[in-house]
């Protein structure tokens, strides 16, 4: 089970609260994840990465376990902790204002 | 007794204002989609229950919302959760998504236009700026976007599909963006001439399809831009919004960016009517719903300073289609005002008094009963507002 963190608005979009979970049935990468994400939640398409291209939207983030993995190969495994379902993948909007 | 709806979009979400026809007192929901800029929301003329919703975020992009009961409930079209293909089965989360047409068969792929320094730049999807319903189908709807270009929805804004021909008319690569970008922000459909339809794109120009959108023809002539290189160029003004009574399709009304301008001949040429307004710059125009020459414009001061000149919230009415101006000043105020009436921030009901609303930069959305003749405000805080439209419902 992997458990994924949304920003506010985006789970309001999805109609959920709290934490989102996911079953894989291949190991987590973040494209496994958000492909896994969007089919479950189709009206979050293009709101997290573009539709076309697949590109991180430039204002969002991806963490887990305290490191920023916004740069990371979508492909890269994901830490065993968010593997095991006992740390979440976070997306986190960037923090605007003064 | 009839009633009216007003459909505000706002910079932190979309509220709906409903009163009767005597306009007195309203009522306020919203916000909805809170914290979300809301670009513009417009309901269809066949069935006005359905109201279609441009949601946007510098975060997360273009979302298209629907509703089919007259703003109570709204949902992205085609996506309810834990669905990933419709009945039919059409993917889901596809209603915010506006692919650019590329593709040698259906259109002139065209990828670049002209950058703010005058170099040659990607065409990128930011947002949604106005949506149009048809007036014969209501799962068919327009959209203009920002980089400029024109999309359409038959299935009632479960997916969408570029009319490719206008950025492909081949002056695309000397369109710029404005100020607040490369926007196509007006859509204007005749209701009596189906193929016909008019569009504006800041810093573009207008231009008229015959056709359905097949083929498009730039119709700027006459207007004169003393910013751009040649004043008379066949594209690059700024248009900043055009109205159209109905049942004078062939007559169309421009707020520029500097000017207000009048054509006779469904913009084949246009001509000056400022007339003896305090400053022709400004963004909104509109046209009385039953007089075809009463027109309305909320002078701005300058480009440079976006509010009203002399801290005097004026709308200006015209009843002789333009020239001849007088400022429209009752319950408005006359003093320390300094709001903007952005482009799609004016709008007309077709009661029989007819009744004109706008909204500002300060978050006011001001109605007025009897042609503009005095003016009340309807909510005074909400989020600057950025576009404002009118249903009269039975």
């Amino acid at each position: 089970m992997i458990r994924v963190v949304l920003p506010a608005h985006l789970r309001t979009l999805a109609h959920v609260n709290g934490e989102v979970t996911l079953e894989l049935a291949v190991p987590p990468t973040q494209r496994s994840v958000l492909d896994a994400l969007e089919s479950r939640y189709p009206m979050l398409c293009g709101t997290i990465r573009d539709h076309d291209t697949l590109q991180r939207r430039a204002f969002l983030r991806f963490f887990a376990c305290a490191e920023d993995l916004s740069h990371e190969s979508p492909d890269t495994l994901l830490p065993p902790e968010v593997a095991a379902g006992t740390e979440p993948f976070l997306i986190i909007g960037a923090i605007a204002g003064g | 007794m009839s009633k009216v709806r007003v459909l505000v979009g706002t910079r932190k979400g979309a509220f709906i204002l409903s009163a009767d026809g005597k306009r007195e007192n309203w009522q306020v929901s919203g916000p909805h989609f809170a914290g979300w800029e809301i670009y513009h929301l417009k309901g269809s003329p066949v069935d006005p229950n359905r109201i279609y919703c441009s949601q946007t975020s510098g975060w997360f992009g273009q979302i298209i919302q629907r509703s089919d009961d007259g703003g109570k409930t709204w949902f992205q079209p085609g996506t309810p959760p834990g669905e990933t293909k419709t009945p039919d089965g059409m993917p889901k989360g596809e209603s915010n998504k506006f692919a650019y047409d590329v593709s040698p068969q259906t259109g002139k792929p065209l990828t670049t236009h002209q950058w703010y320094d005058g170099t040659q730049h990607p065409w990128e999807f930011k947002r949604v700026w106005h949506l149009e319903p048809s007036y014969t189908d209501p799962n068919l709807v327009y959209a203009g976007v920002e980089d400029a270009a024109l999309f359409r929805s038959t299935d009632g804004g479960q997916s969408w599909s570029e009319l490719s021909a206008l950025r492909g008319h081949g002056t695309g690569p000397k369109w710029q963006p404005g100020a607040g970008g490369m926007c196509l922000h007006t859509i204007i459909l005749d209701r009596k001439n189906p193929n016909r339809i008019y569009i504006a794109i800041s810093a573009a120009g207008a231009f008229r399809s015959d056709d359905a959108g097949k083929t498009w023809k730039p119709i700027n002539q006459g207007l004169v831009s003393q910013f751009i290189p040649d004043p008379n160029a066949e594209v690059g003004h700024c248009v900043h919004h055009v109205a159209m009574h109905p049942s004078h399709p062939d007559t169309l009304f421009m707020q520029k960016h500097w000017d207000v301008m009048r054509s006779d001949n469904a913009g084949d040429r246009w001509h000056e009517v400022s007339g003896n307004l305090p400053t022709d710059f400004g963004f909104a125009i509109d046209v009385h719903a039953h007089e075809p020459e009463t027109i309305y414009v909320a002078p701005i001061k300058s480009d440079s300073e976006h509010f009203v000149p002399d801290g005097k919230l004026r709308i200006y009415r015209s009843r002789s289609g333009g020239n001849e101006w007088e400022p429209l000043t009752k319950g408005l105020p006359q003093s320390d005002c300094y709001v903007n009436i952005l482009r799609d921030a004016m709008a007309v009901d077709s009661l029989d008094s007819c009744g004109v609303y706008f909204g500002t930069s300060g978050g006011q959305v001001y109605a007025s009963s009897n042609a503009g003749d005095s003016w009340m405000p309807i909510v005074r805080d909400l989020p600057a507002v950025l576009s404002v439209e009118v249903q009269t419902l039975p």
